[in-house]
């Protein structure tokens, strides 16, 4: 019992980066039916470019508390990301837009081995370790625990998809970008710059994407040039879970993803007889993937394939 | 004779090398109400998309309110007052009516006025009224039609193109759409409708273009395209 509480509350955290992560890439199919395999490396940048910032703030002996340094390489990190994002859509899928769908799907796969190796060549090939500045506080269950970076992600990205969900829902740009996605030549009569309402679309993927970053890594104390594929390929698969193009869904295919992973790293030993042990967590997503693809191809929440017209 | 508001002067669409419209004059006048008609196929749907900005065509073979437009994207044409309600409608289905209306206004700052005209619009077409938190998509064929034209209407255009209104529609609900389309056009938003209904369309409209394989054929006053012996045979069924 102690151990499935615990993997709650670890498959939460994942679950809410993963979830994330998953919102660029259901938001950027959505309105382009591109899936941007470079968003994964929107993520590892923005963890990247937060550690610089944060290592250099502790170097410099600024004396600003820990959670006040971390949110200084968010703010750093996010519009970076966004210009990162917004300069990949520009010049690499826009002049793509009337190609055939498997010039821009192998462009972003070029973009992402690019943008990984840029990040190889100006931090490092080796991991970035993050500062120990946090205390990190625990708080306890039972035997159950929760770390106060734990508490820390799950309000930040409570609160960053709640105002996303405003954002879609509610505000004129978000009624334009659904408009853009069900039907862009309609989207233009009506007045819409179809180009600006993408590139906003990409912007707000990417800052998600910036800050999944900086948690992810602070959650895990490190950073490292390739942490974007892995990363990127399970929030995709968690887009797919909700129903990718489909926003609610990857939100839910984001924390349902975290919570399988969890649980069936937490499990897996006691279930093969120890044959298989917590290593191979990696593979839950990839089952979920194969699972959805076979059985419910528009995922949990996806409607989308009735409204092609 | 007033000044021209839409000028077409040879204006040619291509598909790859096939030319659906080869090359046609069209002129509306401000505050007319005009009617291009013709068979299945004849490059109507084209000539409209043309204008409105859809299709890339030559800039001086399309001139409104003076200005060559031509090849300008449609969401420019919007803000110069050029509205057009496309054929099959084009409504978000999975958006609000009011989000569909919401759309429409898209371009205006003017947030009393939008709010205004959308009320204006809800007036105009009560049935939109009843279901104005309802997805556009559960519309039924003829609600869909009133939301697509209020929804141009809530661009505040000076020039207003409709492809079709009465595409597969049930004749009392075309009736009722064209009653709207001329009471709208009594308003002074001055109106170019392309229909198959040739005899509705030219006993509303005050004057008449004949489209047949890309080219004008015929062109005058509705009244005495009624009257044609070549329309009544063709487009007439008499
Ligand atoms: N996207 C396209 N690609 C290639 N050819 C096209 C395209 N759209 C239209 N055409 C061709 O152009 C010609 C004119 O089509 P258009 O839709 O303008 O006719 P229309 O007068 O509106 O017909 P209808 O009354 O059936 O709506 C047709 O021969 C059509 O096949
Ligand atoms: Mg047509």
């Amino acid at each position: 019992m102690d151990t499935f509480i615990q993997q709650l509350i670890n498959g939460l955290t994942l679950g809410a980066v993963y979830a994330m992560v998953a919102l660029g890439y259901t938001m950027v199919y959505g309105i382009i039916q591109l899936i941007n395999f470079a968003h994964g490396e929107v993520v590892m940048i923005g963890a990247m470019v937060a550690f610089s910032v944060i290592g250099a703030l502790v170097g410099a002996d600024t004396g600003l508390s820990a959670p006040i340094i971390v949110l200084a390489g968010g703010v750093v990190a996010v519009p970076l990301c966004i210009a990162v994002a917004c300069t990949m859509e520009r010049v690499a899928y826009r002049p793509l837009r009337a190609a055939p769908r498997l010039a821009p799907l192998i462009t972003a796969i070029g973009i992402s081995i690019i943008l990984q190796h840029l990040a190889m060549m100006l931090w490092s090939r080796n991991p970035l370790a993050f500062p120990q500045i946090l205390d990190n506080r625990v708080f306890h269950f039972g035997a159950a625990t929760v770390t106060s970076v734990q508490l820390a992600i799950w309000t930040v990205a409570t609160l960053m998809m709640a105002a996303l969900s405003i954002l879609v829902y509610r505000t004129r740009l978000g009624i334009a970008m659904r408009a853009t996605s069900q039907n862009p030549l309609v989207a233009g009569l009506m007045g819409i710059d179809i180009n600006r309402v993408i590139l906003a679309t990409f912007a707000l993927g990417a800052a998600l994407a910036a800050i999944a970053g900086v948690m992810v890594g602070t959650y895990y104390g490190i950073a490292h040039y390739t942490m974007g594929s892995l990363l990127g390929l399970k929030a995709f698969c968690a887009a797919v879970l909700g129903g990718i193009g489909n926003i609610p869904g990857a939100m839910l295919g984001g924390l349902l993803l975290g919570l399988v992973e969890a649980l069936g790293a937490g499990y897996i030993g006691d279930l093969t007889n120890n044959w298989f042990g917590s290593n191979y967590q990696d593979v839950f997503a990839f089952i979920v993937l194969i699972l959805v693809l076979v059985f419910r191809p528009s995922g949990l929440l996806g409607e989308r394939v009735a409204d092609r017209t | 004779m007033t000044a021209a508001l839409l000028e077409l002067q040879r204006l040619e669409v291509s598909y790859g090398g096939i030319r659906a419209v080869k090359g046609i004059d069209l002129t509306v006048a401000d505050g007319e109400m005009v009617c291009l008609i013709g068979a299945n196929g004849a490059g109507k749907t084209s000539a409209l998309k043309a204008i409105a900005g859809l299709l890339p065509v030559a800039r001086d073979s399309v001139r409104f309110a003076g200005e060559p437009i031509g090849g300008r994207p449609a969401f420019e044409l919007v803000r110069r007052g050029l509205a057009l309600v496309p054929e099959g409608r084009g409504v978000f289905s999975q958006l609000s009516v009011d989000e569909n209306l919401a759309m429409g206004a898209y371009s205006r700052r003017d947030r009393a006025g939008v709010r205004a005209d959308h009320e204006r619009v809800l007036a105009l077409f009560p049935r939109l009224k009843e279901r104005h938190r309802q997805l556009a998509g559960t519309l039924s064929g003829g609600e869909q039609q009133m939301l697509a034209i209020g929804r141009a209407l809530l661009s505040k255009p000076r020039l207003l193109l409709l492809d079709e209104p009465s595409m597969g529609l049930a004749p009392r609900v075309v009736a009722r759409i064209f009653e709207v389309i001329g009471e709208i056009a009594r308003q002074g938003v001055t109106v170019l409708v392309v229909e198959q209904n040739a005899r509705l369309a030219l006993e509303t409209c005050n004057k008449g273009y004949v489209m047949e394989s890309g080219l004008i054929t015929l062109f005058g006053d509705a009244r005495a395209l009624l009257g044609n012996d070549a329309v009544r045979k063709a487009y007439l069924g008499e």
